[in-house]
């Protein structure tokens, strides 16, 4: 008991919601979390990241207690997912791949068994399922039965079933799979207006999820932690340079790429020119910066004054996709056009 | 105990909602109904016969209707009770609703007793259905009421026991066709088991005889509330109750 005060105050004095260290979980013949530490700070949105059969969903079966770590140790509020479990539980919220849903029931019936489940009863319980269902739109299937509810309304009634006794922690295990965009846009917003309140760990293998959603970002390749930083940093990490995405288009038909792109190279501060793809007349390329240069205006202007049309000119964000290869390595995994403009870049 | 009831209560709801209720509910009315009339019927023409034959055969309806039929319940109860127990974890494994069970602040316990709770209470709602038959008894004539309380009794303790391996064998699987199917041969095996005691005398023979669910049924059906069999489903059924909670417990260790 001494131990989880220490724990506890420890957590308060960090704002420190859940802690992981050295968690580790083997089977009889391979390892699918390996050694694995990080920390979330309270009401932040950390994204869980990686590849299929990284190692995400185990993670999170072990914060919620469903599955006992092999070696290390998690805290979850300051409370030992092995020693702990039953508080652990009560203040975690958890959805997984598939929503664990009764399709016997009706949506109303199985909000009211899950927030009993969970230590609500009388109006508190009310008020939850009506604070819920109006939170995740669900209000319009309350009488419905869940065997019969589309893909995009059985995830919501998950979330909601997630949610109904106000987790301090949520985990998320892909929130978004198997939605249509409007839906993903839907859930994803909802999910940003429940941070702050609550602490949410959701896990994805999608990259730009995890760069609109997420203010931390945690990848893990194979059961080990590849990177564990903020968004922003890791994007500035992975370049320090601008990049930009350039199209040009030629006035009388001829277009000539190559004269083109030894025209951009020649622009001050352009570090490498990396020709795209060619369309009738139209050519596109990446240009890179050298570090901490702007090139964009330079770049229009001689284009303009070569007597090109200027189609378009934009910043083509560095994709989380292009750091998570950089960090794991993984040229596998890259799509083919991607691998071929590194390797001609090389 | 109030998780083990909200579990108890989905549980039962879950029965109810689902046409498995009512379906077991009806056939198991009607092929007692069928027994009680059968039974009945030689009950009657045996009566007939000792007057038309001017002696009277000793007739007793406790001894050759009640004791009968009651084992008749026993063992038609055998192959109900795997359709009770099937779906009971394979249901939630299948659904992935296990998940959700086992990451609420319950305890594993608390649902098992909640589970077995509700199974419990199906089969004692169609042993009800079955005393219906024994009203008309009491009306038209009278019978002993003690030893039927004790056969009830006993029939409750051996669905009991078979329900809780039931359970078990469905924490085992997430296929309820796989589940009911094992639930049913263990069933059946519990059953025959007490056929060797008619060919065999040895010690084995009588072990094995021992571990039959049917050799114990007797007694209460005689009206007889022995200990040693009321032991025997209450030792069964803890057996059962564990054997589900270690084997809840491996999942989370395996899966």
């Amino acid at each position: 008991m001494g131990l989880f005060k220490d724990r506890a105050s420890w957590f308060l004095k960090h704002k420190i919601m859940i802690t992981v260290n050295q968690l580790t979980k083997r089977y009889a013949r391979n390892t699918a979390v390996d050694h694995i530490s990080f920390t979330v700070e309270k009401g932040q949105i950390v994204g869980f990241l990686g590849p299929n059969g990284a190692g995400k969903t185990t993670t999170m079966r072990m914060l919620t207690c469903f599955l006992p770590p092999t070696a290390g140790t998690a805290t979850v509020a300051g409370f030992d997912v092995l020693e702990q479990p039953l508080e652990v539980k009560k203040r975690t919220g958890y959805l997984p791949e598939t929503p664990p849903l009764y399709p016997e029931m009706r949506t109303r019936e199985y909000l009211e068994f899950v927030g009993k489940l969970k230590g609500l009863a009388g109006g508190e319980l009310r008020n939850r399922i009506a604070y819920v269902s109006d939170r995740c739109a669900i209000a319009d299937v309350k009488d419905k039965l869940l065997g019969k509810l589309s893909k995009g309304y059985r995830q919501r009634v998950g979330l909601a079933q997630a949610i109904i006794h106000n987790p301090e922690v949520l985990i998320l295990d892909e929130p978004t799979a198997g939605l249509d965009p409007k839906q993903i846009n839907e859930t994803r917003d909802l999910i940003k207006g429940l941070a702050g309140d609550h602490t949410i760990i959701l896990s994805t293998h999608i990259l730009p999820e995890v760069e609109q959603t997420c203010q931390q970002v945690i990848i893990i390749n194979k059961g080990k932690l590849v990177a564990t930083d903020s968004v922003n940093n890791l994007q500035n990490r992975a370049r320090g340079a601008e990049s930009v995405f350039v199209e040009v288009t030629a006035r009388n038909g001829d277009l000539d790429s190559a004269a083109i792109q030894s025209r951009l190279e020649k622009v001050s501060g352009v570090g490498r020119v990396i020709f795209k793809d060619k369309r009738e007349n139209r050519s596109t390329f990446e240009v890179e910066s050298r570090k901490d240069r702007f090139v964009r205006g330079d770049l229009a202007r001689a284009v303009v004054e070569a007597g090109w049309d200027l189609n378009e000119l934009r910043p083509a964000a560095v994709s989380l996709e292009e750091i998570f290869l950089q960090l794991t390595g993984d040229q596998a995994a890259a799509p083919k056009n991607e691998a071929a403009a590194k390797g001609a870049g090389k | 105990m109030r998780n083990t009831f909200i579990i108890w209560r989905k549980e039962m709801r879950s029965y109810f909602v689902s046409p498995i209720a009512y379906l077991l509910l009806t056939m198991f009315a009607v092929i007692f109904g069928f027994f009680f009339w059968n039974v009945l019927n030689f009950y009657v023409t045996r009566g007939m016969e000792s007057q038309m034959a001017g002696e009277m055969y000793p007739m007793n309806i406790n001894e050759q209707m009640i004791r009968p039929l009651l084992s008749n319940v026993g063992v038609i109860g055998l192959f109900f009770i795997p359709m009770i127990t099937m779906r009971l974890f394979a249901e939630e494994k299948r659904n992935g609703t296990i998940e959700l069970l086992a990451t609420s602040p319950v305890r594993d316990g608390e649902v098992i007793l909640g589970k077995w709770l509700a199974a419990l209470s199906l089969y004692g709602g169609i042993l009800l259905l079955t005393a219906l038959n024994f009203v008309f008894l009491f009306k038209y004539g009278n019978p002993d009421w003690k030893p039927l309380a004790i056969g009830y009794l006993g029939l409750l303790l051996q669905a009991g026991a078979l329900l809780a391996v039931g359970m078990f064998i469905s924490t085992l699987t997430r296929n309820q066709i796989i589940a009911g199917a094992a639930t049913f041969g263990v069933c059946l095996l519990l059953w025959v088991l007490e056929w060797v005691s008619g060919s065999e005398s040895a010690t084995w023979a009588q072990v094995l005889s021992y571990m039959s669910v049917v050799s114990h049924i007797g007694s209460f059906s005689k009206g007889v509330l022995d200990t040693k069999d009321a032991v025997y489903y209450v030792s069964l059924t803890f057996l059962g109750l564990f054997f589900t909670a270690r084997s809840l417990e491996s999942l989370r260790w395996r899966s």
